[in-house]
């Protein structure tokens, strides 16, 4: 079972660092240069790039949309491995040993993805960092600016909210994936179609967790 | 020994098994042959309890299966071992790996005597210098090995072989067969073959049953069964020109 769970720790969670670094430092680059071609106002203080960025950065962008792309994969990821061994009949293998197949595959899944709030969190530092990149070379704001916008009206209330939706967000990664990938039918075309309909279900039920959660924490 | 009693599948509202009664022996190799579609590998699922029948009894050496609880069941399983019509190696392990697997979950075996195990049983099914290779890098034959392998690592007391020869040139098909027949002398074990595959009715058919249209429409040995005047049978086997001529000559040499 260790081996297991530290296969799919660097499945899952070591093989997504890359994207996740290179998507988090240029959307946290966006998000400043945009905040900052919108504060046309003389009177609206610079620090507010900082300041938006940080907001956007560690209430959306790094826990919402780091799960949307992580849903295609880590979820297309674990339907299509999960699926084949369906197929081929790797998982009625299992069964005949006498092994609980859904255990074996999916818990592993499970333990490794309550890693992915460390994800989340290089997520919102390069988000940020990418933030300060872009202002400061952009000359959208000077450093001290922005990080007087980074410290300004800081709610731990709102990291809070932040993990809270990162950890649910990683069971619903780990285990609807799973779930269609486990009972699909049919052949290697059929394992295409299940990821698909997993990315697809897999992120709509994200969104709409993300909107609960959203309503019950911060509401 | 195995004991099936009247079995029954359906799936939705389509009969599959219409039920079906019969005996596997211990230490001898049972075939189960018929069309494609006949149900032959619902037939073996529901054997292994992959598949729960409707209706009807199966009873491993006293054991009736439906009346175990789940962890008399587990354990029973751990007695079987199965060959899935396509090898179902799990690719991501390497061939030691995959052999080892059923050791590593059911035996408390240190590693250099599961490693012995291994050794042997990869040298017994003819196998000695690929325990590094993964499935993807084997061909189809040296799979079906492996499976084989995979199967008898713990000792099973029931082997299950669903069309272990299927795609394999006639020569290697023959080596697959008699390995399994081997093996089952060697280990008393009671052996359920699925084949549509004439040799090895001739071969290994120490008993044989012919499903059509999910009914058991006879039941024998290979030599009676190219004597029978069972015209499903009959159509069946001599489907190919070489056993027509088979036949002839049985025929021949009978009158
Ligand atoms: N899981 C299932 N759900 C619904 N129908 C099934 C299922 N498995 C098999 N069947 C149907 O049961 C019938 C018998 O199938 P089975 O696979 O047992 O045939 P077979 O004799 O093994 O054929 P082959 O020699 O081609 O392997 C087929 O009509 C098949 O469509
Ligand atoms: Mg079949």
């Amino acid at each position: 079972m260790k081996t297991l769970i530290l296969k799919e720790i660097d499945d899952l969670i070591y093989g997504s660092l890359g994207i996740i670094v290179f998507i988090s430092f240029f959307v946290g680059g966006v998000v400043a240069i945009q905040t900052a071609l919108n504060i046309d106002n003389p009177l609206i203080p610079k620090y507010l790039v900082g300041f938006a960025t940080r907001q956007s950065v560690i209430l959306e962008f790094a826990p919402t949309f780091t799960s949307i792309i992580m849903a295609g994969k880590v979820g297309s990821y674990i339907t299509s491995s999960i699926g084949t061994m369906r197929v081929t009949e790797q998982i009625d293998a299992l069964e005949v040993m006498g092994i609980n197949a859904l255990n074996y595959l999916v818990f592993p899944k499970i333990i490794a993805l309550m890693l992915y709030p460390f994800i989340i969190a290089i997520a919102m530092y390069l988000g940020i960092f990418g933030g300060w990149v872009a202002a400061v070379f952009g000359n959208y704001s000077t450093s001290a600016e922005f990080v007087q916008g980074i410290q300004v009206d800081f709610k731990d209330f709102h990291v809070i909210y932040a993990f809270t939706k990162t950890i649910i967000f990683a069971f619903i990664l780990a285990t609807i994936p799973a779930f269609y990938g486990f009972y699909m039918k049919g052949g290697a075309l059929e394992v295409g179609k299940a990821s698909t309909t997993s990315f697809v279900w897999t992120s709509v039920v994200i969104i709409i967790v993300n909107y609960i959660i959203t309503q019950m924490m911060l509401g | 020994m195995i004991v099936v009693e009247d079995l029954h599948k359906s799936f939705g509202n389509v009969e599959i098994l219409k039920g079906i009664s019969t005996v596997f022996d211990k230490g001898k190799t049972n075939l189960i042959i018929g069309q494609s579609g006949s149900g032959k590998t619902v037939f073996l699922k529901s054997l292994l309890g992959l598949h729960t029948p409707d209706q009807g009894k199966i009873i491993y050496d006293g054991k009736v299966y439906s009346e175990l609880n789940d962890d008399e069941k587990r354990n029973l399983r751990q007695e079987m071992g199965m060959v899935f019509q396509g090898s179902a190696l799990f690719d991501s392990m390497n061939v030691e790996e995959n052999v080892m697997f059923p050791l590593k979950m059911f035996t408390d075996k240190e590693y250099d005597e599961m490693k012995e195990r291994v050794d042997f049983v990869l040298k017994r099914v003819n196998l000695k210098n690929a325990h590094t290779k993964y499935p993807a890098e084997l061909s189809g034959g040296m799979q079906k090995r492996v499976a084989i392998a995979r199967a008898i690592v713990n000792n099973p007391k029931y082997l299950f072989c669903d069309e272990p020869n299927s795609g394999l040139d006639p020569k290697t098909a023959i080596l697959i067969d008699n390995l399994i027949q081997e093996i089952t002398k060697e280990y008393n074990i009671t052996t359920v073959i699925n084949t549509h595959d004439m040799n090895s009715v001739m071969e290994i058919g120490e008993k044989i049953i012919f499903l059509k249209d999910g009914h058991k429409e006879w039941e024998g040995t290979n030599n009676e069964i190219f004597k029978t005047n069972n015209e499903a049978v009959t159509n069946f086997v001599y489907s190919s020109d070489l056993f027509k001529k088979v036949r002839q000559m049985y025929i021949e040499e009978r009158d």
